[in-house]
């Protein structure tokens, strides 16, 4: 029998050690792990090193309440407001370092480390200053001598995913934009599955092209409805874009994120009250059923 | 069919009309967020209706989302796309030179298109920005770039204090001097005008309908060279949107989430 890794999300976030580096909000603005964010507050987990390509607020939650050391990302801030203010507040009051990326060269740490090579060369960002941030080298490629930049490898000790279903087993289904998911999840040790539902591992087994999360690479599985609220997931709701603008306007004074976290995140006993205090209509009212996909033998 | 002119618009309505026209048909365009998401579904539903959009959260779409779209990740852009992929695919597209057109912003730009969304000072205080996101790699990467931005002063500076998307870099032939890979900022659109570049430099090309060009040239910190510099030809008035045009924008954001208000 394989291993049944499911655990409560209380249990699967008590595993990680402060002062981890964790890779999250990987499929951009989709599907973002919000739930297994709000357990790391609400458990005070912290010196973490976050690293993602934009994060939608999740990284500016983290930040706000004070769990993170550094992050290591492309864009960090509110898609629908423009600024993460815990993150401002953090970065120019010198609180916060941050490791400027940007999305690609994000994609190609991520995919060193999956490949198991300490760095890979990129054209991107030659020009810019981020070519020249200290985590990275401008050199000549050794065959024709064209410039390059050198991105080094991030393996994270853990990587966040969201999806719409998983197994117990760990093998999960993820549909819609995937952003730098699976990057990440090989490139991680330890890599942390929250699904909208898990269900029999035949579901999955049913359609083996989806299936790019597979169990010899994750640690636990967690069922967590709403999880991704409010960013969209695919097929499931769509994004609270109000709840966006809500929390910009909750967080741009120094204290508000206490209030906002108080409410949202220790006010709540679980994701089931999260979501019954959510009254916006966020349900996909026009779905869209795949044309029948056919295996066998 | 030719549409008439609308005969009201608000401003950036009128960019995002004149970005639309900075869509060929055929053309691939890296689209990003924001105005950019509109322009290109104008295009698409009007010039160009063979250009295809790719995002770089792994989407790629052939036509309008059938729904209002915050981001790029919003369900309507996702739902009956051409492909939903990976950012490795996309940026894939990219690094190899396939991107014909990409979209740009910027808190700050200055005279070659360099531009700046990482920090910028308000006096003595330092401000943090968002950062790049995609935004370096469609500057490095693309065939052109178009950048859309507010017209306001403060956004136009002599240098960038951080090159976040490189631009022109010192004007000239800086860009291959350096070996960036792709063309460069072809057209900046703001609320109040558009510009050309020539030798790498910003130059204004035309002004939006009831804008005064010495206006537009007082607002930076640099003596701004215009059309008239670059080819003979006066400064331009910046042709109005289609009737066409502004009906797609309002139903594309029909409660002007973007493009009023």
């Amino acid at each position: 029998m394989p291993a049944d890794k499911t655990a409560s999300m209380a249990e699967a976030i008590a595993s990680i050690e402060p002062g981890s580096t964790i890779a999250a909000g990987l499929a951009l603005e989709h599907a973002i792990p919000f739930a297994a964010g709000h357990e790391l507050v609400r458990q005070g987990t912290d010196d973490l090193t976050l690293v993602g390509p934009i994060s939608d607020v999740l990284f500016d939650q983290l930040v706000g309440a004070g769990l993170v050391s550094n992050v290591r990302a492309a864009w960090t801030g509110n898609v629908s407001a423009g600024s993460g203010y815990n993150f401002r507040r953090a970065v120019e009051g010198g609180e916060l370092d941050v490791e400027n990326h940007s999305n690609f060269s994000i994609a190609l740490s991520l995919h060193a480390a999956e490949l198991g090579v300490p760095y890979l060369p990129t054209r991107s960002l030659l020009g810019s200053d981020i070519a020249g941030e200290p985590q990275f080298r401008i050199t000549e490629d050794p065959f024709e001598g064209q410039r390059v930049v050198q991105v080094p490898a991030i393996a994270p000790d853990w990587t966040f995913v969201h999806v719409q279903r998983a197994a117990p087993t760990g093998d999960a289904h993820l549909w819609g934009n995937t952003g730098v998911t699976y990057e990440a999840v090989r490139a991680a040790d330890n890599v942390l599955v929250t699904a909208e539902e898990i269900v029999d591992p035949e579901v999955i087994k049913s359609d083996p092209s989806r299936t790019r999360i597979t169990r010899e690479q994750v640690t636990a599985v967690v069922e967590a409805p709403f999880g991704a609220h409010p960013s969209p997931v695919a097929g499931r709701y769509n994004r609270d874009n109000e709840f966006f603008l809500e929390y910009a306007e909750a967080t741009r004074d120094e204290g508000g994120f206490d209030a906002w976290a108080d409410e949202w995140i220790h006010g709540v006993e679980s994701r089931a009250e999260y979501r019954e205090k959510v009254t916006r209509d966020l349900s996909v009212r026009e779905p869209t059923t795949a044309a029948e996909v056919t295996y066998g033998q | 069919m030719a549409s008439e002119d609308a005969s009201e618009y608000t401003a950036r309505e009128l960019m995002v009309s004149a970005a639309a026209r900075e869509i060929d048909d055929g053309d691939v365009a890296f689209v990003g967020m924001r105005l950019p998401l509109i322009a290109f579904q104008v295009a698409v539903s009007t010039h160009a209706p063979n250009a295809m959009s790719v995002f770089e959260s792994g989407v790629v779409r052939e036509d309008p989302a059938d729904g209002f779209l915050h981001t790029m990740c919003d369900l309507p852009n996702l739902d009956r796309a051409v492909s939903t992929t990976g950012m490795l695919d996309v940026m894939g597209r990219l690094a190899r030179g396939d991107i014909d057109v990409g979209f740009l912003g910027g808190a700050e730009i200055d005279r070659y298109g360099n531009l700046n969304t990482t920090r910028v000072h308000a006096g003595d205080r330092e401000i943090r920005l968002p950062g790049s996101g995609g935004a370096c790699d469609i500057a490095c990467l693309s065939d052109r770039t178009v950048i859309l931005m507010a017209h306001e002063p403060r956004r136009f500076v002599e240098r960038v204090e951080y090159v976040t998307s490189p631009g022109h870099g010192e004007g000239g032939d800086w860009r291959d001097e350096q070996s960036v890979q792709g063309g460069g900022p072809n057209a900046l659109v703001t609320s109040k005008a558009t510009f050309g570049f020539d030798d790498g430099e910003l130059y204004l090309r035309t002004v939006h309908p009831g804008v005064d060009a010495d206006e537009v040239a007082a607002d930076f910190p640099w003596d701004l060279r215009t059309r008239e510099d670059v080819t003979g030809e006066a400064v331009g008035v910046t042709d109005a949107p289609s009737s066409e045009a502004v009906e797609l924008i309002r139903e594309f954001d029909p409660d002007g989430f973007w493009t009023r208000g």
